[in-house]
C-alpha cells in the first residue's frame, strides 16, 4: 500500500446523509474480479442520466470546478450498508484520496485504511463550514496532514483531527497488516494447540 | 472475578496477541466466502505468494450472482458465470470446502452457516458481507468484513481488530399476533437509527428475544448493520442448542456435551455492564414498513407517509424530501393505501423454513392480486427441500406465486431477478436504498406474512386482518 503523509486537493461538497455503498458503487458493477477500474462506476446512478451514459449536470461530480477534486467531504453515516471493499477501490480510482464526514459505517471505515484511502471524521458544525466553503468559492482546496493531524485552507482556516494511532501509523509508513500478523506465527500456533478438535474444521 | 458480557468473554477467548496501542490480534473459527467479495482476496495472495493458512476453517458458496430458475439451463450472464468460475478455481487451488450452485446444501452464506451447524455458540465468526451479524443469533461473535480482511484471514486464520464498544438492546413484553421479529427489528432500527449502534457490538436481551425461535432470532441480528452495528448477539440458550443438536457440522457424542457445556457459560454475567443501553418495549407493537430509502425510516402499517417538515433536523428532512421524492409517495399517504407491483419472499433476513410457513398460511387459499408478480425464493436447497417435503411450494404456486431456486436473488438482484424502474415492491429482504432491488426500484421492507398479504391484496396491507 502507497503510504499517505500529505495532500493537498479541490475539495467536491456532497450534501448528503447516508451515502450507502450501494450508491457508491452499485451492485452490477461488483461481478469484477479486479480491484481496478471501479471509477468510472463511481455514484454511477447519480451520475449519469437514465441511459448510463450521460452524464447528469446536477450531480455535483460532474460540476466543472470539481472534476479534479481528491477530497469530498459529505454529511453523516457515509459508507453505510453493504461491505463492498469496492466502495473504497471506486473512491480511490475516481481519485479521491481522503473523505471527511461527522461519521462514517465501520465497515466502510476500516476497508479505506486498508487502500490507503484517508477517512476523517470531523465534527458536524466543522463539515458545514467545509461544505459551505467547497460549495461557494471555486477551486477551494485543504491540505490534509496526516503527520501533524491537520486540516487547513489558504485564507488560515486550521484544524486538529483525532485518528487512532496505530491506524495513522500504518497509513503513514504504507504498512501491509498481513505481513505484521505473520510476524506473530508462532502465538497463532500457540493458540491453535489449544483449539478443541470439534472446531477444527470441515472437508466436503 | 470480573464480571463480563457475553461480547467481552467471547473476545478475550480469541486474543491471539494484544499489545497497548494496537489493534489485537483475533483468532477466527469460522471464515464463510461467497463469489462477490473474495476474487480479489485470493489474487492478493497469489501475488504475494502467500497460503491459506487453515483451509478447512473457511467454507464457500455461491449465492449472490446465482439464477434462481432452471439451474440446469446455462448461466446467461457470462460475467456472473466468470464470478462463479473464479470462485470455483480459487476453492481448488487453496483446498477450500465449496457449495457450488449445484451442491445439495448450496444457499445463501448466512442461511447455511447456522442450517448446516458451521456457525456455533462461542465463535467468531466473519465473512466478507455485512450480514454476518446474522451468526450472532448462535451466540457467536459475527461480523462482515471487506476484502482485505478477507484477505488476511486466509492467510493467517486471524484478523486485527479493535474493540467495539458494548450496547445492551434489551427487549421487553411479548409480541401481539401478528407482529413478528422483523417488525421488531424495523422498530429499533426506526427508533436508534441507521447510526445509532455505530461502533458498538449489541447484545439481544429480554424476554421478547427469548421468546423468538431461532429463525426469528436470526433475522433480528441479521438486520444489525442496519442499525449501524458491527455485530449482534444473543445468548445461547436450550433454544439455540435444540437448534443446533444433529446438525451436520455440529459436534457430536461426547464432544456435543462438553461444548454445551462451555456454551452454557456464554451468557453475559448478572452484573456486567454494557457501555449503552436501550430498552424496548414490544408488548403493542404492531407489523412495520419503510416507507423511504433506508431501513431506519420506518412506520407502523396503521400510519401514513410523513411530512419531511416534520422531522425535527435539517439532515432528516432533506433526507425524507429525497426519499419520498424518489419512491414516488406523497405525505399524508395511509401507508396501507400504498400499491405494490412486486412481492419478494427470500433473502437471508427472512428467507428461512419458518418464513415461508408463515407466508404460506397467510396465501393459502388465496390469489395473488392480478397486477402483482409475486416470487418465493427459499434461502438454501435445504430450506427448498423441507418447505416441498411440507407441501408449501404447492400452496405458493396454487395462489399464484413464482417457487424459485434458492440464492440471494432480488434482494441486490445481481441476478435476472430485478425491479423495473418505479416498480414497487414488498420485500422481506434487509435494504431499500436506492437501486437495491434494481436500478428505479421502490422498496418496502416487511416481514413475510406482510408481503404475503400484500401480494394478495395488491397493497401494503396489516396482515392481521387476514
Ligand atoms: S440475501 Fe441479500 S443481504 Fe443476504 S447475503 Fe444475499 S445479498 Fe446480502
Amino acid at each position: 500500500m502507497e503510504p499517505f503523509v500529505k495532500i493537498t486537493g479541490i475539495v467536491a461538497p456532497l450534501d448528503r446523509a447516508n451515502v450507502d455503498t450501494d450508491q457508491i458503487i452499485p451492485k452490477q458493477f461488483l461481478k469484477r474480479v479486479e480491484r481496478t477500474g471501479f471509477g468510472e462506476f463511481l455514484f454511477y446512478d447519480w451520475r449519469y442520466q437514465s441511459d448510463g451514459k450521460t452524464p447528469n449536470p446536477d450531480f455535483v461530480l460532474n460540476f466543472p470546478q470539481y472534476t479534479s477534486a481528491s477530497i469530498l467531504v459529505a454529511a453523516k453515516n457515509f459508507g453505510s450498508g453493504s461491505s463492498r471493499e469496492h466502495a473504497p477501490w471506486a473512491l480511490m480510482d475516481y481519485g479521491f484520496r481522503v473523505i471527511l464526514a461527522p461519521s462514517f459505517a465501520d465497515i466502510f471505515y476500516n476497508n479505506c485504511f486498508k487502500n490507503g484511502l484517508l477517512p476523517i471524521k470531523l465534527p458536524e458544525e466543522t463539515i458545514r463550514t467545509i461544505m459551505d466553503n467547497a460549495a461557494n468559492q471555486r477551486g477551494y482546496e485543504l491540505t490534509i496532514d496526516l503527520e501533524n493531524k491537520r486540516i487547513m485552507d489558504k485564507n488560515g482556516f486550521v484544524i486538529e483531527f483525532d485518528m487512532d494511532p496505530f491506524r495513522r501509523y500504518c497509513l503513514l509508513n504504507g504498512l501491509d497488516d498481513i505481513g505484521l500478523t505473520l510476524q506473530y506465527s508462532d502465538d497463532i500456533a500457540a493458540y491453535e494447540s489449544k483449539r478443541p478438535s470439534w472446531m477444527c474444521g470441515i472437508s466436503i | 472475578m470480573k464480571q463480563k458480557t457475553m461480547f467481552e468473554k467471547i473476545w478475550d477467548a480469541h486474543v491471539v496477541r494484544s499489545e497497548e496501542g494496537k489493534p489485537a490480534i483475533l483468532y477466527i473459527d469460522m471464515h464463510l466466502v461467497h463469489e462477490v467479495t473474495s476474487a480479489q482476496a485470493f489474487d492478493g495472495l497469489r501475488m504475494t505468494g502467500r497460503k491459506v493458512h487453515r483451509p478447512n476453517l473457511t467454507v464457500a458458496t455461491m449465492d449472490h450472482n446465482v439464477p434462481t430458475t432452471d439451474r440446469s439451463a446455462p448461466i446467461k450472464d457470462r460475467i456472473s458465470k466468470k464470478q462463479m468460475d473464479v470462485l470455483a478455481a480459487n476453492c481448488k487451488e487453496f483446498g477450500i470446502p465449496l457449495f457450488d450452485l449445484h451442491h445439495t446444501l448450496q444457499g445463501v452464506v448466512h442461511i447455511i452457516g447456522p442450517e448446516l451447524g458451521l456457525s456455533q455458540p462461542g465463535m467468531t465468526i466473519v465473512c466478507g458481507d455485512s450480514h454476518t451479524a446474522t451468526h450472532g443469533a448462535m451466540g457467536a461473535l459475527a461480523f462482515g468484513i471487506g476484502t482485505s480482511e478477507v484477505e488476511h484471514v486466509l492467510a493467517t486464520q486471524c484478523l486485527q481488530q479493535l474493540k467495539p464498544k458494548t450496547m445492551r438492546i434489551d427487549v421487553q413484553g411479548s409480541l401481539p399476533t401478528g407482529v413478528t421479529a422483523k417488525d421488531m427489528i424495523l422498530s429499533i432500527i426506526g427508533k436508534i437509527g441507521t447510526d445509532g449502534a455505530t461502533g458498538y457490538a449489541v447484545e439481544y436481551t429480554g424476554e421478547a428475544i427469548r421468546n423468538l425461535s431461532m429463525e426469528g432470532r436470526m433475522t433480528v441480528c441479521n438486520m444489525s448493520i442496519e442499525a449501524g452495528a458491527r455485530a449482534g448477539m444473543i445468548a445461547p440458550d436450550e433454544t439455540t442448542f435444540a437448534y443446533l443438536k444433529g446438525k451436520l457440522y455440529a459436534p457430536k457424542g461426547s464432544d456435543w456435551d462438553e461444548a454445551v457445556n462451555k456454551w452454557k457459560m456464554l451468557g453475559t454475567d448478572p452484573s456486567a455492564e454494557f457501555d449503552t443501553t436501550v430498552e424496548i418495549d414490544v408488548s403493542k407493537l404492531e407489523p412495520y414498513v419503510t416507507w423511504g430509502t433506508n431501513p431506519g425510516q420506518v412506520a407502523p402499517i396503521s400510519g401514513r407517509v410523513p411530512d419531511p417538515e416534520t422531522f425535527a433536523n435539517e439532515t432528516d428532512r432533506k433526507a425524507a424530501k429525497a426519499a419520498l421524492e424518489y419512491m414516488g409517495l406523497i405525505p399524508g399517504t395511509p401507508i396501507n393505501e400504498v400499491k405494490v407491483d412486486r412481492v419478494f419472499i427470500g433473502s437471508c433476513t427472512n428467507g428461512r423454513i419458518e418464513d415461508l410457513r408463515a407466508a404460506s398460511k397467510i396465501v393459502k387459499g388465496r390469489m395473488v392480486a392480478p397486477n402483482v408478480n409475486a416470487i418465493v425464493v427459499p434461502g438454501s436447497g435445504e430450506v427448498k427441500r423441507q418447505a416441498e417435503a411440507e407441501g408449501l411450494d404447492k400452496i405458493f404456486i396454487a395462489a399464484g406465486l413464482e417457487w424459485r431456486e434458492a440464492g440471494c436473488s432480488m434482494c441486490l438482484g445481481m441476478n435476472p431477478d430485478i425491479l423495473q424502474p418505479g416498480e414497487r415492491c414488498a420485500s422481506t429482504s434487509n435494504r431499500n436504498f436506492e437501486g437495491r432491488q434494481g436500478k428505479g426500484g421502490r422498496t418496502h421492507l416487511v416481514s413475510p406474512e406482510m408481503a404475503a398479504a400484500a401480494a394478495i391484496t395488491g397493497h401494503l396491507t396489516d396482515v392481521r386482518q387476514f
